[in-house]
């Protein structure tokens, strides 16, 4: 057993589990990832984008792969509705027996990567790589490991009719388990889809607390090619013992559109990049991002927005609901290159602390070389109003109904504008118990 | 209904009211009025359970109940209801769901089934259209982006639904034009009832023209220092509040 720490000696560990599941077509991405991997340092409390999120304790677990996988059907989460798409994934690995891929439209692929051939790889070469190994240490970690994942590739002119899910389910049992699920995303010209990503523990053994720690170390890729339209969103529950980093990397093309919203509910220390660039004009990106942490949670979201081209707008609302002794980041970059004239930016993030033992670093970090553009940031942080909660009492609602209403209300924001209704609903539901 | 006996409360260090006294029996309506600083919101404060003001000495009782003793929302389960001079504005939430939630509290306080939302809706749909408002009242967050007239009728409406026993409306007509405060008080007339007692507070006689008293009161430097008929009312808008000052001096 070696801890992640021991770069070389941690890569040898792990060519023992090596070589039966991935895809030979990303085999030399996978080496240069490696070589990469070894050169890189970890982030320090001296690294500028990890300032605030210590990754000390995450270095010294001995982390494995994971071998056999053992899951209770009984016991996992309620999967979707048979008649969605949804591909399942275990510890990393693709689950042919819990995913429902049997009614997928016409011009749209999708599956496992390490199942994925030869046209599907070639197909997939201006996806994967998009997110950059060369700087940051856990996507090359990601890269050099990598064994399975998903892949949705939308046709031109194609429209998904309805949501396509990615279960990321974790199952450590009573060893500490790394996980590097990879997702590629790909829309052709003028194509729409709605895409659904979920973390959370696969069974009530860990949630329990008695199993080891966990690490997902997750990348998605996504490219939207010209006009088109992408929804995607990304549900983090994992269990309060795991660590969850992550990062989903952007390229859109020309007048596309493209929306995510991040819901952080789960995990013990949790990095969550959000790293969108313009390719090309008259495109639209919208960032948005809900988080809730209470205990000693450690929850840090990092978004970079690239205006790399001219007459791009982004609108960017975090939200963060903060108790006990939980710690919460924000760090948001806008780059407005040199010919990124017109370019309308938006950034807010909004944080409600509950306790006096919750903390927040915001850091909004714009970089402007254009001049003839519109960036705005704000930063609030506060607590729940005395005065609405004695209002709200007045009429016959108690305090803790009234904490719980307002804290609604705070999230609301976020929450309304997801478009799936049956998520909008869930996810009301998990706040109004907050 | 309601019993007050030399009730004295302060704000930090400063005392505010200095031994209030007041009868209001079911079926009554009486107005408190007074100067600037008399202690007319401390006094509505007070009943409501706002924390910011300690009582130190004295007795309130509410249906033969130490109000004091219960917290705010158990003093409006049991019917008490405050219609706030500056109504709180709360984005995010809906007047339909926050009314309903707050409806179904009391009515579960009462021992009544909650309202599901066919119900609910057929209820404050018939008190929207006895208050001339609109029904995307519902739909709206509670009184954000209000002007002050929509929100002192929004305070009415919830008072319909909400059936109290005892209403103190605190600087009801401040900030409504003429329009606006004819439509409230027909609001509060029309809610007026045997079995319920208002209590109207006020820095000036014209919303009492609209909303007729049976008694009226003079609270001046935290103390009821004179009380009569509606005539009274009349009497201070003609000779305004210094001879009161006056004699209480």
């Amino acid at each position: 057993m070696t801890a992640l720490a021991e770069k070389t000696g941690f890569l040898k560990h792990w060519d023992r589990f090596n070589g039966k599941r991935f895809s030979p077509y990303f085999e030399p991405l996978r080496q240069s990832a490696r070589a990469r991997f070894q050169d890189l340092p970890f982030p320090t409390a001296r690294t500028e984008d990890w300032r605030f999120t210590s990754v000390t304790g995450l270095l010294g677990v001995p982390f494995e792969a994971p071998q056999s996988l053992r899951v209770d059907r009984q016991a996992l989460p309620t999967l979707p509705p048979g008649d969605a798409n949804c591909l399942v994934f275990v510890n990393g690995a693709f689950s042919g027996a819990l995913s429902n891929i049997g009614n997928v439209p016409a011009g749209i692929k999708l599956g496992s990567l390490a199942q994925a051939g030869a046209e599907t790889a070639e197909r997939l070469k201006a996806v994967m790589g998009l997110a950059s190994f060369q700087d940051q240490v856990f996507t090359a970690l990601n890269t050099s490991l990598f064994d399975d994942g998903a892949y949705i590739i939308v046709e031109e002119g194609r429209v998904v009719p309805r949501p396509i899910e990615l279960w990321y389910l974790s199952s450590p049992g009573q060893k500490n388990l790394l996980a590097n699920p990879r997702t590629l995303i790909a829309l052709g010209k003028n194509s729409q889809a709605t895409i659904v990503e979920r973390f959370l523990p696969a069974d009530p053994l860990s949630a329990l607390g008695q199993a080891g720690a966990y690490f997902t170390n997750a990348v998605t890729e996504i490219v939207l090619g010209e006009r088109s339209i992408l929804d995607h969103y990304k549900i983090q529950k994992e269990d309060t013992n795991a660590y969850h980093i992550a990062v989903t990397q952007v390229a859109q093309g020309a007048a596309s559109s493209f929306s995510t919203h991040y819901f952080a509910m789960g995990g013990g220390l949790v990095r969550n990049d959000v790293r969108v660039r313009f390719d090309g004009e008259h495109s639209e990106a919208t960032v948005n991002g809900l988080y809730l942490a209470g205990d000693t949670q450690h929850i840090d979201n990092f978004t970079v927005i690239d205006h790399a081209k001219a007459n791009c707008a982004s609108h960017e609302l975090y939200k963060g609901i903060l108790s006990d002794q939980a710690h919460g980041v924000f760090n948001g970059k806008i780059f407005v290159r040199p010919d990124a004239q017109k370019t309308d930016a938006k950034q807010t993030n909004k944080v409600l602390l509950l306790s006096d033992g919750a903390t927040i670093n915001t850091k909004p970090q714009l970089e402007i070389f254009a001049d003839d553009v519109k960036c705005t940031h704000g930063a609030t942080v506060g607590q729940l109003d005395d005065e609405q909660i004695f209002y709200l009492r007045t009429r016959g609602i108690d305090e803790k109904a009234a904490r719980g209403l307002l804290t609604y209300a705070f999230a609301n924001d976020v929450i309304g504008r997801v478009k799936i209704n049956a998520l909008r609903e869930e996810l009301e539901q998990k706040i109004i118990h907050l | 209904m309601l019993t007050i006996q030399n009730l004295h409360a302060r704000v930090e260090d400063k005392e505010i009211l200095r031994g209030v006294n007041l009868q209001l029996n079911a079926g009554e309506v009486h107005a408190i009025m007074g100067p600037n600083g008399s202690g007319k919101s401390t006094l509505a404060g007070v009943l409501a359970g706002r924390n910011a003001f300690e009582v130190t000495e004295g007795q309130v009782f509410y249906n033969g109940k130490d109000l004091l003793d219960l917290d705010p929302e158990e003093r409006a389960r049991e019917g008490v209801f405050l219609a706030f001079q500056y109504p709180v504005e709360i984005p995010g939430v809906t007047n339909m769901y926050f009314l309903r939630a707050a409806l179904n509290a009391i009515r579960k306080h009462r021992g009544q089934d909650e309202l599901d939302g066919a119900k609910f809706l057929k209820l404050v749909k018939e008190k929207l259209n006895v208050l001339h408002i609109a029904d995307d009242l519902l739909k709206r967050p509670v009184n954000e982006g209000f002007s002050g007239g929509e929100k002192k009728r929004n305070e009415i409406f919830q008072m319909a639904v909400l059936d109290p026993r005892l209403c103190i409306l605190d600087e009801t007509d401040s900030g409504l034009d003429i329009d606006a405060l004819r439509i409230v008080a027909d609001g509060v007339n029309s809610l007026r009832r045997k079995d319920r007692a208002i209590l109207v507070i006020t820095h000036y006689q014209r919303l009492l023209e609209y909303i007729v008293p049976d008694k009226v009161h003079v609270l001046y430097d935290g103390r009821i220092v004179k009380s009569g008929g509606k005539e009274l009312a009349l009497e201070l808008e003609a000779k305004g509040y210094d001879w009161i000052k006056e004699q209480a001096a």
